[in-house]
């Protein structure tokens, strides 16, 4: 069985994910299943810097050529520009410094949330009020969307002429109160 | 005196009122992390940064009410003694990391003790909220709605992939923890929550003692959270939890049920022989303590002990902890004294019921 990621090396890790109920078969090589942030992660006894060490070692063993050192050697010399972490320390104590360490350190930060998350990197929830004003709003509009498809699908077109109306209050008000 | 009043009861206000399911939730939680957006957090930031967040908390929310949540009181943390740290600890009004907290951190708590938001914790902000019984989807919208007053004055840190940036990245995205706290004495009893744990793990949801993070479960009280808060919606994680304790219940019930049916006796003799230490014992360990205090606590829920109220587990359990213990001798005690005055305010309570 060749590794369903990169369809090159043999796989070796194989297992079964099960999140919210929706299993799913996974068979992978093990570099791919590192990189992927498959690998279990245990809580006991190997916290959370443990991991992001891991990881940071994994991506230099991976990829080990001569020309990428360079590279790494580079990266790990990141500086988050508001708080002054480094790449170093931060894998050191596994916490952020500030909010702009995030972006800092984003190019390196996907399998780390998805190995704590269980494979999500998104943020699905709560939207700050008054600081994610544009935010909500596309995101309303893309409910509204979804539940309009789903009704015409349904074809029960009185519901769906009320949600057009929504759509339209909410595209038309550029003012900031909620609908209706 | 504000502190005091903290200080002197074991038991929360709004832990007087009975929830939902309250024969076996002890009580529900939501904690949110939130942060300044244009602030390093508090590992790594500077000291007078700190110093005017708390500052504007005391200027903008001190003997501020919302809602239920009347006369916001602000505890700092280096006014505090030893002593009085653990006991706001014991209580679960503070969190370990906050008490052993380094610069400027503090609590802003509700008269009721259902609110408490911590300030310059691991993150600037940690907004929790109790309930009793079995009501997070009431917690849920509680919660909301005070980080919606909050926001109201702060800018947040928030990213459109990330949501609420956190100093953990197991808190970003929703920041949200909920737990609930449950009294699971008969599958602990019949061991048949060792075998439950796994599953429930596989849910993105975490089984902890009493105490969170590394402490075991004392007295048969367990605490369900979830672990994961990215990719998820705090309702859906809300959803998850909720699906997991009500299963919890009914096992936890149908255990009891079949307990009483196969070894009704030996269990009425369990209980009463854990009622007659608590009435007689003059040293007490906490740990058999615990034990005692859910077998008394799980009589009275069967029927078999009809005089103590229900609230006793709940009570005694944060009243012989060592803080509490300290705090009421007004010095500091070795441990063979505090076992000393444990027995002995278990019995002057256990009187108090007669």
């Amino acid at each position: 069985m060749e590794c369903q990621d990169c369809h090159k090396r043999p796989a070796t890790v194989h297992f079964s994910q099960s999140i919210n109920g929706n299993k799913t078969e996974i068979h992978v090589c093990e570099v791919c299943a590192k990189e992927n942030g498959y690998m279990p992660y245990q809580e006991e006894g190997y916290g959370l810097h443990h991991l992001i060490t891991d990881l940071f070692n994994i991506d230099s063993a991976i990829t080990g050529a001569q020309g990428s050192k360079q590279q790494f050697k580079q990266i790990q010399e990141t500086k988050c520009p508001q708080c002054g972490m480094g790449l170093s320390e931060f894998k050191r104590i596994g916490k952020f410094g500030c909010a702009s360490c995030y972006e800092t350190f984003s190019s390196r930060l996907d399998p780390i949330f998805r190995r704590v998350h269980s494979g999500n990197t998104k943020h699905f929830g709560k939207i700050p009020k008054r600081r994610g004003g544009d935010l909500r709003k596309r995101k309303e509009l893309d409910a509204y969307k979804e539940e309009l498809d789903r009704l015409i699908k349904e074809e029960a077109f009185e519901e769906a002429a009320e949600v057009r109306d929504k759509i339209k209050a909410l595209k038309g008000g550029s003012e900031t109160g909620e609908k209706e | 005196m504000t502190l005091q009043h903290f200080m002197k009861e074991a038991i929360s206000p709004w832990m007087r009122d009975e929830g939902p399911d309250s024969d076996i939730v002890l009580s529900s939680r939501i904690r949110l992390a939130r942060n300044f957006s244009d602030i390093s957090f508090p590992l790594a930031g500077n000291k007078e940064k700190l110093q005017e967040i708390r500052q504007f908390f005391q200027n903008k929310y001190e003997h501020e009410s919302f809602q239920d949540y009347e006369d916001f009181a602000l505890l700092s943390m280096e006014d505090l003694t030893a002593v009085e740290k653990r006991v706001l600890v014991e209580k679960h009004l503070i969190s370990p990391h906050l008490a052993k907290n380094q610069h400027a951190g503090a609590a802003l708590i509700s008269q009721n003790e259902q609110v408490s938001i911590m300030v310059n914790e691991e993150d600037h902000i940690r907004l929790q909220l109790y309930f009793p019984g079995f009501q997070l989807t009431e917690a849920l919208e509680k919660a909301f709605e005070l980080d919606d007053w909050l926001e109201e004055k702060i800018d947040y840190a928030f990213d459109e992939t990330r949501g609420y940036l956190t100093s953990c990245p197991t808190n970003v995205g929703t920041g949200m923890r909920a737990s609930v706290m449950m009294h699971l004495p008969a599958l602990a009893m019949t061991k048949q929550i060792n075998r439950m744990i796994p599953s429930i793990n596989q849910l993105g949801l975490v089984v902890r003692g009493i105490y969170g993070e590394g402490s075991e479960a004392r007295g048969s009280i367990f605490q369900i959270s979830n672990q994961i808060t990215l990719g998820i919606t705090e309702e859906d994680i809300i959803g998850d939890l909720r699906g997991v304790v009500k299963q919890l219940i009914e096992h936890e019930r149908k255990a009891r049920t079949r307990l009483m049916e196969q070894s009704g006796k030996q269990l009425e003799d369990r209980i009463h022989r854990s009622y007659g230490v608590l009435e007689h014992s003059r040293i007490i360990e906490s740990k058999e303590a615990a034990i005692c205090l859910s077998n008394v606590r799980l009589g009275i829920d069967l029927g078999m002990i009809e005089q103590v109220s229900r609230n006793i587990l709940n009570e005694l359990v944060i009243l012989t902890q060592p803080g509490f213990l300290q705090q009421y001798a007004e010095k500091t005690l070795s441990a063979s004294e505090r076992d000393e005055l444990r027995a002995t305010l278990i019995r002057e309570r256990l009187q108090l019921e007669k």
